[in-house]
């Protein structure tokens, strides 16, 4: 589908891209005003970001945060790529249906069940309930992300090189770290960032298996937004908002330069075989 | 996909510890806590810790264990029936979520048209700027339509500004603020899979319908629509199912008779503390989203060995 563009094509992609990126770009300039009163712009000021600095709790939430995603994110990557090979290499095996239904489920299943469903578990446990818990519930959703990441880049893998590296002996657990992890490095770097930035994020699991004194940064943003907008949770949002697109966009760039030297090897590769 | 699904060799132990290992985990921490919650909608609300009744102790010995289970009853579905706020909760969540699909398909399809007419060189570029937004975090962005939407919000200040208006449109907490949230946080969702369903559509048939005389929005009727359906089925899953259980949009963009299953929940969890009934709710709940689910997981399917 490559004709040329009509007017009717870049007007809704206009209009479309207005409206996804239009809200942000107000909460941004909005975060520098002056006056207390959202709404009525006051002058420049950088003082939000300044009293920022200075509460404790905020802070505090956000290095709870940023702890829970890290590990989340790490162990959800490990299980997830190995869903991943189970779900495209493993073939037949008893109760594959159901893996795979546990694997998609997550993704839609509305946030509210996933919380109170793990939250009853970790009562049923008799588990006491914060950071660990927290950490575990966000595994278990971001691992299926991971997998169906991870899942979409095995597929249009070619298994020979995997096959050679058997056939001359290789252990099936190096071949896994010498020849296919490199291939689906893109993959797993992907999931293991949509996995960081999904636990950044979630406010109602967290808020189902949260106890006491792991409270996470949307949850006090979520409580402080109840009480009205203001500028300071607006300077907070405009943090995560640039430092999630900064990583998202080195990101895109490492894979893009690493698909281009690869490919560039390739090419090398093959050409001095043709000699 | 069938094609590279290993030859029937045996087994070596590696390869059943790399699948037990997710399997286990999400046996545990997705299904079983499912049974939990089940069996907690069938019990009792009780001044206790946990806040319910009764509570299974293996401990106890199998007569404890008989007895509890008869102790066990269906009351809390019962008493979802009687109440009429659930089951108008429900409809409501449902109705809202068709309605937000609805819109988000009529906003969603025209980027991802654009975006598969436009020129391959800055598809990428288009691609990460659709994807860039679902990575900010949720709570932010249903977080920015407030300053908008407020009375003395952005919107009306300009619509005043403007002269179209004479005084403030009244729109946070609405139906429609619900909307309007649900159509900008979901339309990645939608564009995603629509747009990747539109560009592998073959351009020749379109031209071939051209050459033969066919005007532009039949061809568009007949052929474009019709091989986007796989994308457009996917989309609208992917934003109805989770849009049916939202609890944050509706609860900060709403108002106080925006009635959203999720809400109800979250309600009758934090604030009313009654364990049972929120079980109860949650698996009425699941049983609803189940047909979608299963329907969005054969779709899935169905389009994986497509491709593979």
């Amino acid at each position: 589908m490559t004709r040329g563009p009509t007017w009717f094509n870049i007007t809704s992609l206009v209009l479309g891209f207005s409206f996804l990126y239009l809200p942000i770009v107000l909460l941004v300039i909005y975060s520098f005003n002056e006056s207390r009163l959202v709404t009525v712009w006051g002058g420049f000021s950088t003082k939000w970001y300044a009293s920022l600095l200075q509460n404790e709790q905020l802070l505090d939430a956000a290095w709870v945060t940023l702890r829970v995603a890290f590990v989340s994110a790490s162990v959800a990557t490990v299980f997830g790529t190995m869903a991943a090979l189970v779900l495209v290499r493993s073939g037949r095996f008893f109760g594959r249906s159901l893996f795979s239904g546990m694997i998609f489920a997550p993704l839609v299943m509305p946030e509210v069940i996933l919380g109170l469903s793990l939250l009853l578990l970790f009562v049923a446990m008799d588990q006491a309930r914060g950071f660990w818990t927290v950490m575990l519930a966000h595994t278990t959703f971001a691992m299926c992300y991971v997998a169906v990441v991870v899942q979409s880049r095995l597929v249009g893998f070619d298994k020979s090189m995997e096959e050679a590296a058997e056939d001359l002996g290789c252990p099936p657990v190096k071949t896994f770290f010498l020849i296919t992890l490199p291939i689906i490095l893109p993959g797993v770097i992907a999931g293991w960032m949509l996995a960081f930035t999904l636990s950044l994020d979630d406010l109602v699991i967290a808020s189902f298996t949260t106890g006491p004194g792991a409270t996470t940064l949307p949850m006090k943003i979520y409580s402080q937004v109840r009480l009205g907008v203001t500028p300071e949770i607006n300077a907070v949002c405009t943090i995560l908002v640039v430092l999630v697109t900064i990583g998202v966009i080195a990101a895109s760039i490492v894979t893009k330069r690493q698909q281009v030297q690869r490919e560039r090897d390739e090419r090398a590769a093959f050409g001095n075989e043709a000699s | 996909m069938e094609a590279n699904t290993a030859p029937p060799k045996r087994r070596s132990l590696g390869s059943w510890a790399l699948i037990s290992a997710p399997y286990l985990w999400l046996l545990i921490f997705f299904l079983a806590p499912f049974l939990i919650v089940f069996k907690i909608s069938l019990s009792e609300v009780a001044i206790a810790i946990p806040p319910y009744i009764p509570t299974f102790d293996l401990a106890d010995g199998w007569q404890a264990f008989w007895d509890n289970l008869g102790a066990l009853s269906l009351a809390n579905y019962v008493w979802l029936t009687e109440d009429a706020l659930y089951w108008k909760s429900y409809l409501s969540s449902v109705t809202i979520a068709a309605i937000s699909t609805f819109l988000t398909l009529l906003i969603g399809y025209p980027i991802a048209y654009g975006m598969a007419r436009s020129p391959r060189s800055i598809r990428p570029t288009l691609l990460m700027l659709v994807i860039l937004p679902f990575w900010t975090s949720f709570l932010i962005r249903v977080y920015a339509w407030i300053g908008i939407l407020k009375n003395e919000g952005l919107l009306n200040q300009l619509l005043l500004l403007l002269g179209v208006i004479d005084e403030p449109l009244v729109i946070l907490n609405t139906n429609i603020a619900v909307y309007i949230g649900i159509v900008y946080s979901y339309l990645p969702f939608l564009v995603l899979p629509l747009y990747a369903s539109l560009e592998r559509l073959d351009g020749s048939l379109l031209e071939a319908a051209e050459d033969l005389g066919c005007p532009p929005w039949k061809a568009f009727w007949k052929i474009t629509l019709p091989l986007s359906l796989p994308g457009v089925i996917a989309g609208c899953f992917l934003v109805f199912i989770p849009a049916v259980g939202e609890f944050v949009i509706p609860d900060l963009l709403g108002g106080s008779d925006t009635l959203m299953i999720g809400k109800t929940l979250w309600v009758e969890f934090f604030n009313n503390r009654d364990w049972p009934v929120s079980s109860a709710v949650a698996v009425i709940l699941l049983m609803i989203l189940v047909i979608p689910i299963v329907l969005f997981q054969n779709q899935q399917q169905k389009m994986s060995e497509a491709d593979g």
